[in-house]
């Protein structure tokens, strides 16, 4: 039966389709907007949307600054996909199904790179075991190197591949809402806070 | 019922209408300050239509390239003509692995099919996760907005809705407080599910994967944990390239609330491991509208809802007055092409002043197609007998030069000594709220001839220095 919908369906678009309109090459347009300094314009837009980013020369640095935030010293659960920042409470590669994930209080993340004009990190599933660590614990950090940031979202599709992962996005600060009176309130079902630790000496992405 | 007996209801309450007018017009002034802080905004605007727009003209060539990268990733791909077909289709892929819970993600596609009382009627229990469709849900109404589904609602009313159903304290109105509630109560939710259900913002052809934005997250965790999920789209969310994503995510969250771009952009290629994804495709009268020229680029709509925040209409008379999925400007096309009988007071329902045009990110040419919808109605023979009469008198007045001197004349000196009461009755229902103009003293016609004879005097008058 789906067979003869899809048939009906694109006859009928067949039928009378609109005359041919050329596909813009973007490539060869712009420019795009850029900045003096992608990486501190990165850094004020997250803090825009609710999210705060820490710079530091190596990994050690953030996790002697992740040590110090009182959301990571109160979490009871932890869990960390970056050697070397943060510690895991439990065992994340004995882990099958994503719901045991549930009581997370914080992740540590990895992020490929970050995007000047919106303050959004790309992931992707290939840093966790489980994409849900991305929505389900309580706090995120994402740890990045501070050298990848892009200007705009034009740059950041030109390094990417999405189709090489079943899961990838940007995020862009703590999980939202103004459904309630247009009153913005973070937390909303995601993240309640996200730090973005940016790393000197990271030079290239993960 | 019709959209000005609706909007009627509304107004009646007049510090809500005011507060709503003021709450869109607030979501509109962040979208200007976003816009303009891109330097390119109006050549993205323009690479978008044109994106758009090539789409549509090879749209069968791009859904069957989709379909085929999509199965070659793993997702199972589903046609349906119409809302009942797509309804069928998730039910049975439902009964297929034994679903009882159901999270939703907002999808004004499954609202337009009605999926959640369907669903419902066959025993399944949908939960839809945006806090804004929670709270419509639990106040068994519908979206009155398709990006801020309870910005008609306020503060208090959630929180008497949440104190009943969430069982939060009585009189508590903190938003801060309610979203807490709302994030325990759906929680447990997410984490229960047996599948997720989401809309899809972007398909991208090339790649056979798609796209889903939200700022709460819901629709992550939704998919994140069960081992299924179902997306539904409507066939003309299709981009054909991946690079296409950058021109409509930096335009859509900007467009939409102001933001630079949503919390969440999730892009899915293919299924989990050893899960399932199944995509539905749903036509549901979209072949038809790309069939129309008029209204075709209607179509290029990527539900923003920035024409709603703009619009004078919509703002002061509420989304349910249009009895619509979509309401507003874009809504005032999309639902009369499909239901013109039920829908036809809906173009009206605006003063073609053009502003929705002014801020579509896809530059749909809005009110030029709102004006051809009442063309297209009268057509049908749609249009009520007192618009009818209403336009032949016009038209009358306006080609007979004698009869609009006349009526002009006497409406200058009526409106200058009728009393109030004459004028101001209930036949002027422009009256209703608004006083009319200051009657001139003079028609248009008779002021030029007064200023071209005073003109003249002038030319002909001697200059100053002939007269030293």
């Amino acid at each position: 039966m789906t067979e003869t919908s899809r048939d009906r369906i694109l006859a009928k678009l067949r039928s009378a389709l609109p005359e041919s309109a050329e596909l813009p090459n973007l490539r060869a347009t712009g420019p795009w907007q850029t900045f003096e300094d992608p990486f501190v314009r990165f850094c004020e837009v997250l803090e825009g949307v609710g999210g705060v980013c820490v710079r530091v020369p190596t990994l050690a640095d953030a996790d002697r600054e992740l040590g110090r935030l009182t959301a990571w010293q109160d979490a009871t659960v932890k869990v960390s996909v970056v050697d070397g920042v943060g510690c895991s409470t439990m065992d994340l590669d004995a882990i099958d199904d994503p719901h045991d994930l549930e009581n997370v209080d914080f992740a540590v993340l990895s992020g490929h790179f970050a995007v000047a004009e919106n303050g959004a990190i790309w992931v992707t599933d290939r840093t966790v075991p489980h994409r849900v660590l991305y929505f389900l614990p309580q706090r995120l950090a994402i740890v990045i190197p501070s050298t990848q940031v892009v200007h705009n979202m034009h740059e950041a599709y030109d390094r990417v591949s999405i189709s090489e992962h079943a899961f990838a996005g940007f995020i862009s600060g703590p999980s939202k809402t103004a459904d309630i009176e247009q009153s913005l309130v973070i937390g909303a079902h995601g993240a309640r806070a996200l730090t973005v630790f940016a790393v000197d000496d990271l030079l290239s992405e993960w | 019922m019709s959209h000005p007996s609706l909007a009627q209801e509304f107004t009646a309450d007049k510090p809500r209408a005011q507060w709503h007018d003021r709450a869109l017009w607030f979501v509109r002034e962040k979208r200007d300050r976003m816009a303009s802080g891109v330097p390119e905004w109006e050549e993205l605007r323009q690479h978008a239509s044109a994106i758009k727009q090539h789409t549509m003209s090879q749209l069968p060539e791009y859904l069957e390239m989709f379909e085929r990268n999509a199965q070659a990733l793993g997702a199972q791909v589903h046609w349906a003509v119409d809302g009942d077909e797509h309804n069928r289709i998730v039910h049975q892929i439902l009964q297929e692995h034994g679903v009882r819970k159901v999270v939703k993600s907002k999808s004004m596609l499954t609202e337009e099919c009605h999926l959640n009382p369907f669903l419902e009627s066959h025993g399944y229990e949908v939960i839809d996760t945006d806090l804004g469709e929670r709270i419509v849900q639990l106040r068994q109404e519908s979206p009155s907005h398709i990006v801020l589904p309870a910005i008609h609602i306020r503060k208090e009313e959630v929180g008497e809705c949440f104190h009943k159903h969430l069982g939060t304290d009585a009189g508590a109105s903190d938003p801060v407080y309610l979203t807490e509630a709302a994030r325990q109560h759906l929680r447990e939710r997410f984490c229960a599910a047996d599948a997720g259900i989401t809309g899809v913002n972007f398909a991208i052809a090339e790649t056979g994967g798609f796209v889903v934005c939200t700022n709460e997250g819901n629709a992550d965790l939704g998919v994140s944990l069960p081992k299924l999920h179902i997306a539904c789209m409507g066939l003309e969310k299709l981009l054909p390239r991946a690079t296409d994503l950058a021109v409509f995510l930096r335009l859509l969250a900007r467009s939409a609330t102001g933001q630079p771009i949503t919390t969440y952009s999730s892009h899915f290629h293919g299924p989990r491991e050893g899960c399932e994804l199944h995509i539905i495709l749903v036509d549901n009268g979209r072949s038809g509208i790309l069939q129309r020229p008029e209204f075709r680029r209607s179509l290029n709509c990527i539900r923003c809802g920035a024409c709603m925040n703009t619009c004078p209409v919509y703002r002061r008379s509420g989304g349910h007055s249009y009895e619509s999925t979509v309401p507003g400007p874009i809504g005032s096309i999309l639902t009369p092409l499909r239901t013109p009988e039920i829908h036809s007071s809906l173009p009206f329902a605006c003063t073609l002043c053009g502003s929705c045009t002014d801020v579509c990110p896809v530059k749909i040419d809005l009110h030029h197609q709102l004006l051809a919808m009442r063309g297209f109605l009268d057509r049908r023979k749609l249009l009520g007998m007192s618009k009818k009469m209403a336009m032949k008198f016009v038209s009358a007045l306006l080609s007979h030069r004698w009869i609009y001197t006349t009526a002009g004349s006497a409406a200058r000196t009526a409106l200058r000594w009728l009393p109030r009461f004459a004028v101001y009755n209930p036949l002027n229902g422009w009256g209703r709220q608004r006083d009319l103009p200051e009657p001139p003293a003079q028609s248009f016609r008779q002021q030029y001839a007064a200023h071209q004879e005073m003109a003249r005097r002038n030319r002909d008058a001697p200059e100053d220095k002939d007269l030293l």
